[in-house]
């Protein structure tokens, strides 16, 4: 899948799963400061995410995610090699 | 010292007869049916197939994506009625505003999130442990509905939840009232919701021989006192009264509804869904709320019956009030709102309250639908299948629930 791809139905997920404004958006807004994604939402995130993108991401790489663009990275890495 | 009154300042609902209050009044005094058909989900293999829904709601069009996606329709409801019920109480606190301390919150809901609960026990079997939601529980949670209005429209005062079934939001009102009573709040968010209308609830309540089959005419399914009833409809959907402080209320000229009077409440102490036999327990609720009053029974000038349609309830409360009331049994008129509505469970008591904080206002009684053959064991005037006008001082209602709760609630002309 290409990045752009990726990106694009991340972007999607964000608004449509976890109700984030598309406006707020970009591939360096921090979740939780930038976009107010709490405790709870930062794990309905990887939820959304391993289903949607059909990948499994361990807690211990789960937590190196903090800005969307690092979302996009760690899918692109698990879809792609 | 005398007694801080309370009296209710702003009113909201969601129910099957409209999303808002003027709707909902306007159905309820023409007489309108809110059952049909269940939509919610696929009926194929139920013997009820029936019920009362909000007609295409959508919790978006009432608030952010990122609210309604972690709340359960019941939670949601409530959100609406209490946004409504502030507006027009012309109620708004910021974040950081004193006054909210001042204001809280008590809600009552019969079976809270159950439609949430069924649908992560699905989810649960089917896909494992790690693909359950970490908001399943709060969203299943009754009290959630109370937590987020506070947390939404900054209500930082006591904050409460009654479960007493289907007694459960005329406790909530009641004990709301209480609570600015006693001094502990000066506004007091109050009412229920109840969005109950799935697989799990539908079963086991037509398990238990409690819910009309009458699928061929859903209209005329729930006929309370009717001699051919034959158990209630499921309803959904919430209502809000927000109670405030006789001189709160004054002092920011506010439009007053209605006083709250009175609150009583009792336990039938006898089965777990059967009434007592006779009323007893029923009547003492009324009796309390009476003396709360300081009223006597042929001052009250119109009684929103709890009128379930089902044959122990309507004979049992028949026999209640008739033992309270004596003779005023007889002339004072009695109407079920559920005739409309279908049950809203732990909604109805915060409905019917507004029901009757409306028939004060307006002097219009609404009617119990689908009246047609008398039954012997109910001999009142039920105000049969039309409106009525009455100068309503003094409305009491009732409402009881599945454990043999009794709570009545009395309202009168501010």
């Amino acid at each position: 899948m290409e990045r752009v791809e990726i990106e694009s139905k991340l972007v999607d997920l964000l608004v449509e799963e976890l109700g984030i404004e598309r406006d707020n958006i970009t591939m360096s807004a921090k979740f939780e400061e930038d976009l107010e994604v709490d405790s709870l939402g930062v794990v309905e995130l990887l939820m959304a995410l391993e289903d949607n993108f059909d990948v499994k991401i361990p807690d211990d790489e789960a937590e190196g995610i903090t800005t969307v663009g690092e979302a996009v990275d760690i899918v692109s890495t698990k879809i792609n090699g | 010292m005398s007694r801080r009154r309370v009296v209710v300042t702003g009113i909201g609902t969601v129910n099957p007869l409209g999303a808002d209050t003027q709707t909902f009044w306007k159905n309820a005094l023409n007489g309108t049916s809110g059952v049909g058909r269940i939509t919610l989900f696929d009926t194929s293999g139920f013997g009820v197939k029936i019920g009362a829904e909000v007609p295409g709601f959508d919790p978006d069009e009432y608030m952010p994506r990122k609210v309604s996606r972690r709340l359960d329709r019941n939670s949601q409801f409530f959100w609406v009625a209490t946004d409504q019920a502030l507006r027009d109480a012309g109620i708004v606190y910021d974040e950081d505003d004193p006054e909210a301390e001042r204001a809280g919150v008590v809600v009552g809901s019969g079976i809270g999130g159950i439609i949430t609960m069924q649908e992560t026990m699905d989810v649960l079997r089917a896909r494992g442990p790690d693909r359950v939601s970490p908001v399943a529980i709060t969203k299943i949670i009754s009290n959630m509905a109370g937590g987020v209005v506070s947390i939404d429209f900054h209500l930082y005062g006591p904050n409460t939840t009654a479960v007493t079934a289907c007694a459960a939001s005329a406790n909530a009102i009641g004990d709301a009232t209480e609570i600015i009573r006693r001094g502990d709040a000066d506004v007091m968010v109050a009412g229920g919701t109840e969005a109950g209308i799935c697989e799990l609830a539908l079963s086991s309540f037509s398990q238990a021989k409690a819910i009309s089959t009458r699928n061929d005419d859903p209209a005329a399914a729930s006929r309370p006192f009717d001699a051919d009833r034959d158990g209630f409809v499921m309803g959904e959907g919430a209502a809000t009264l927000v109670l405030e402080e006789y001189d709160h209320a004054v002092a920011r000229e506010a439009d007053i509804y209605a006083e709250v009077l009175g609150y009583g409440m009792s336990a039938d102490g006898y089965h777990i869904t059967l009434p007592r036999p006779g009323g007893r327990g029923a009547a003492r609720a009324m009796d309390h709320a009476l003396a709360d009053a300081s009223l006597r029974p042929d001052e009250i000038d119109y009684i929103n019956a709890h009128g379930t349609s089902t044959k122990a309830n309507d004979a049992t409360e028949t026999a209640a009030i008739k033992t309270v009331f004596g003779d005023a049994a007889y002339t004072v008129p009695v109407s079920s709102t559920k005739s409309m509505t279908g049950h809203l469970l732990g909604g109805a008591g915060a409905l019917e309250s507004l029901v009757c904080v409306l028939a004060i206002r307006d002097g219009l009684v609404p009617p119990t639908i689908n009246y047609e053959t008398p039954d012997p064991e109910c001999d009142l005037d039920y105000v049969p299948n039309t409106a009525r006008e009455v100068d309503v001082d003094r409305a009491m209602t009732n409402s009881f629930g599945f454990g043999g709760h009794n709570v009545a609630l009395v309202f009168g002309k501010p």
